[in-house]
């Protein structure tokens, strides 16, 4: 396959970017997208031009890392999985394919590609935990949870905290984040104690992160690589009403 | 910043402001189209002037009323400073971002068809709410035999200050009801005479459609009324009910009186 990148190239935080158009030929459709993009990195490299900045780990799904914007999708054109998964054979031969990075407040430009998602670690510390020392290990089924709500709660969990939910949404909003990261506590029983603080602390810090509001297009749950539903934001909202207007303050 | 002050500041609390005045004006609009249902009885306008008085005059309604004023600057101006932060939330533009391949247009376009409806609603209040409340409109005179009904006899009576806006005398002896009404049936039958304000109406209540498509549920899903239970309900209503019937009711009126 023969390819046109047209790929956003910015210095650093402070600079201008813009949209630079690369060559990538020989592309074999068994690539996934990252490799296709090392190829080209050693290409710019064997010229002696700065390769293409861009976040990746673990390369298999699970880490989050990856975070590419690849013809006006989050992830690509597929459902259901990240950059990483994503395949050449997706494509066609002489395809224009324009990458960028995130967009939004909350994610600043580091480098071309990669972006600073702290802002999801500084809401995650706002509450997204439960404060218990952790003893031995208790008995199974000490604690009885139904079936449906594990599921539930592990559905939540399985949000690997891209920020797909953010770039897709047409506000910036990282409600579906944060409300899967609220529900997979609000859910269960160890998440009780703190369930209302948690809630609104985690809502402040994401609205003094510069998030936008849910518009509940779904676009976030469309482009979820881990087909996070948006009645997890329904949920936190749920509870955040539910803390502000009848709960007393902790 | 009080605790309610910072609720309603809040990104989750400006959603629920938006939400909250958003029900309750749907729920007059099934009021509003009850209402105005009487305009296509064949009576002259009786009923429907007979309603426009009950509307104005009566004093529980009259609070809902502004109330009903109220929520509708409410829901524009939140909608307005939300719209705001969200594009603030993104100050790069994505040279492209495919929004159509996961989300409904409606949904996304929710701005434009609100600020169709609020020049709508400015259009059609100054049209005749306003006139109804000050212009010198005229009276109708119906006289309603007392044996049958449906046989209604109108004529038309010039303005005067002094006049009630509306009264009903029962005459037994010459076995007839008389009620003198502010003719707004006229007004409404002479605006829709007109092709380009029919379509006006017919172009808003496309808008009115759509906006209420991702709206209705929209909402509940803010207050966050979204289980397996529910959704199929709201969904159903929001398509059906204030997506379809209502919108297609009320275009309905326009037409009626322009092909009458």
């Amino acid at each position: 396959m023969n390819l046109t990148l047209k790929v956003w190239r910015q210095k650093n935080a402070e600079a201008k970017g813009e949209l630079v158009s690369y060559q990538a030929d020989h592309v074999s459709p068994d690539m996934s997208f990252l490799e296709m993009l090392d190829v080209v990195n050693e290409g710019l490299i064997k010229k002696g031009d700065d390769p293409i900045h861009f976040d990746h780990d673990c390369r298999e799904g699970i880490c989050g890392s990856c975070s590419l914007h690849i013809n006006g999708r989050p992830h690509g054109p597929k459902q259901g999985i990240t950059t990483c998964q994503l395949h050449m054979r997706s494509f066609n031969d002489k395809d224009t394919i324009v990458i960028e990075p995130w967009r939004a407040e909350g994610f600043p430009v580091i480098k071309d590609l990669a972006t600073d998602r702290s802002a999801f670690d500084r809401i995650q510390a706002a509450g997204g935990f439960i404060s218990v020392n952790t003893g031995g290990v208790p008995d199974a089924n000490v604690i009885p949870i139904p079936k449906v709500i594990a599921d539930e709660a592990f559905n939540s969990a399985t949000c690997i905290g891209c920020g797909a939910c953010v770039a897709a949404c047409k506000n910036a909003s990282a409600m579906l984040f944060v409300s899967a990261k609220v529900s997979q506590l609000a859910l269960l029983p160890q998440g009780q104690p703190e369930r209302y603080r948690r809630v609104q602390a985690m809502v402040a810090q994401m609205d003094a992160e510069g998030f936008g509001s849910c518009t509940n297009t779904g676009a976030c749950e469309a482009e979820c690589p881990k087909e996070i539903s948006i009645t997890n934001i329904a949920r936190m909202n749920r509870d955040y009403f539910t803390a502000k207007l009848f709960k007393s303050e902790e | 910043m009080s605790n309610f002050a910072k609720t309603f500041s809040s990104s989750l609390g400006k959603k629920l402001v938006m939400a909250l005045t958003g029900i309750f004006l749907c729920t007059f609009l099934i009021v509003h189209l009850v209402g105005n249902l009487q305009l296509f009885k064949d009576d002259a306008g009786q009923a429907f002037n007979a309603y426009a008085y009950f509307m104005t005059h009566f004093g529980p309604i009259k609070i809902v009323s502004y109330l009903l004023y109220a929520s509708i600057i409410i829901h524009a101006v939140y909608a307005l400073m939300l719209t705001a932060g969200n594009k603030k939330a993104r100050p790069v533009a994505y040279a492209v971002q495919a929004g159509g391949q996961n989300s409904p247009w409606t949904s996304r376009n929710m701005g434009i068809l609100g600020t169709i409806l609020l020049v709508f609603i400015v259009v059609h209040m100054g049209d005749f709410w306003w006139k109804y409340h000050n212009a010198e409109l005229p009276y109708a005179k119906y006289e309603i035999s007392l044996d049958n009904p449906k046989d209604i006899q109108v004529s038309e009576l010039p303005y005067d200050a002094n006049r009630l806006v509306h009264s009903e005398i029962v005459d037994v002896q010459a076995g007839k009801q008389i009620v003198i009404s502010k003719d707004l049936y006229k007004i409404v039958n002479n605006a829709f005479q007109t092709w380009w304000y029919v379509l006006l109406y017919v172009i808003a209540m496309a808008a009115l459609s759509f906006h209420l498509i991702h709206g209705f549920k929209s909402a509940f899903q803010t207050i966050g009324w979204n289980n397996s239970k529910l959704l199929p309900i709201i969904r159903f209503l929001g398509v059906w009910i204030f997506g379809v019937l209502i919108p297609l009711a009320f275009a309905a009126m326009p037409l009626y009186f322009f092909f009458k």
